[in-house]
């Protein structure tokens, strides 16, 4: 008996559009860009993935997320294969998850400010909350904000707030 | 690095190695264990020096002074963990004795591990804490940018995942210590203690031995006194700015690198690897 025909990798990424992200579960994997490739080799089903932060805890939800949404589609032979190279960076976050992120009240990344560990010159405007930033307020807008930490509630995000409607937000970092 | 490839270099090894297997009794044929020691011995190095100091500052987790200080001393301890992850991960590939990251991190006593003396410091207060990680973040940026060159693949796409994550730790650590040690008088007195007290402990970064020389040889690490430059000038430019003074003591402490280390790093393998001791193989 002829095997069914493969889904084909088009369809295999649609599927891969609509699993969530475990900890910002407004946008979805493919938005965060983490989805590096899919293929299939033979008869099983190659997804490679790499992570966001080498310490991120949701990594292996992640991947178990990847294979149960993938097995609910009747893939059986299904590989998931690590990618460190390039890094991740934010620039590979989606427009649409960009504006998922802003209506659910997270700042999106501002592209080409990702640290670099060159401080010369810089030090003094980093001194002072909210860096060298201008970071939009999600629920007014405003650019009148200030940095309270380069970190926030996972590793992705920092937290900031709102000098004009006095909100408090996470801006997803830029890296 | 060398611009010329030796004999180590993955092509020629490969070149070697299909050669060996064709017939086994030819005189190139490598030895099982060329090389590899002193790499493994390497990716301790880094793997053991981001484990020890992502422990210790996970100690402070809940008992920041502030949250959102909390927070970012855990974010930055979880960098360090994934990025310990890595480089353990490696070094038991490259040991080839089918030891594990986890096996490495929680079954090695203290004469095993190869990390720095630095990191193993006591955190003392939050200024103490702070000094340590901008003079770690500071050489392990210089690190990481130079191992992102590394002639071996696997090496450089660590470095390069983890040099982003670094140059993040190295702006929020420099930022913090120009505020506070360009602050009150009683924070400017506590940063400049914080100095003076681990100034003795930088020096051991920059010290190689026969073993640096052999990765350095291979172009896989760089000469540990090759990063001196990078890290000379970003201190004299924050620390500057922070309104402190460097020492001018050249006495370095040494020996982390090489496994001799002080009673702290018993202290804290003791609560780090209690549970896999008592319960081994225990998982959740």
């Amino acid at each position: 008996m002829a095997a069914a025909p493969h889904p084909g990798v088009e369809e295999v990424w649609g599927w891969l559009s609509e699993v969530p992200d475990p900890e910002i579960p407004v946008i979805s994997l493919t938005d965060l860009g983490i989805i590096r490739d899919v293929a299939w080799q033979g008869d099983t089903l190659v997804v490679t993935v790499t992570p966001t932060y080498s310490g991120c805890p949701a990594t292996s939800i992640i991947n178990l997320d990847i294979e149960t949404a993938l097995r609910a589609r009747g893939i059986d032979k299904l590989r998931l294969e690590r990618r460190l190279s390039p890094p991740w960076t934010t620039d590979w976050l989606t427009e649409s998850g960009r504006e998922k992120l802003r209506a659910y009240g997270i700042a999106p990344p501002i592209d080409g400010t990702a640290a670099d560990g060159q401080l010369a010159g810089r030090i003094s405007r980093l001194i002072g909350a909210g860096g060298n930033l201008a970071v939009a307020c999600p629920r007014c807008g405003s650019t009148h904000t200030e940095r309270v930490s380069q970190f926030g509630s996972t590793p992705c995000k920092a937290s900031w707030r709102c000098k004009d409607c006095l909100e408090p937000f996470d801006y997803f970092k830029c890296i | 690095m060398p611009s010329l490839p030796d004999m180590n270099t993955p092509e020629v090894a490969d070149l070697a190695r299909r050669e060996a297997e064709a017939n086994p009794n030819h005189p190139a044929a490598p030895q099982p264990d060329a090389g590899q020691e002193a790499f493994f011995e390497a990716l301790l190095r880094i793997g053991d020096s981001t484990l020890i100091l992502g422990h210790r500052v996970s100690e402070w987790c809940g008992h920041s002074p502030a949250l959102e200080e909390d927070i970012a001393l855990a974010n930055v301890a979880l960098d360090l963990i994934g990025q310990t992850q890595l480089w353990l991960g490696l070094a038991a590939e490259v040991e080839g004795q089918g030891r594990s990251a986890d096996d490495l991190a929680y079954l090695r006593d203290a004469w095993d591990f190869r990390n720095l003396l630095l990191v193993e410091r006591p955190n003392g207060d939050f200024g103490h804490t702070l000094m340590r990680q901008f003079l770690f973040d500071a050489w392990h940026h210089e690190l990481l940018k130079a191992l992102s060159a590394s002639l071996d693949p696997r090496v450089a796409e660590i470095a390069a995942k983890a040099g982003k994550e670094v140059a993040y730790h190295l702006e929020r650590s420099s930022d913090l210590v120009v505020r506070l040690g360009d602050g009150t008088a009683e924070s400017h007195r506590r940063m400049q203690e914080a100095l003076d007290a681990l100034w003795p402990y930088t020096g051991e970064m920059f010290l190689g031995d026969d073993k640096d020389a052999k990765v350095a040889a291979r172009g896989i690490f760089p000469d540990p006194a090759s990063l001196r430059a990078g890290w000379d000038a970003t201190l004299r430019h924050v620390l500057g700015e922070a309104t402190l003074q460097i020492p001018d003591s050249p006495f370095a402490h040494k020996g982390g690198r090489q496994g001799t280390h002080t009673e702290h790093l018993g202290y804290i393998l003791a609560e780090m690897q209690f549970l896999q001791r008592a319960y081994p193989g225990a998982s959740w």
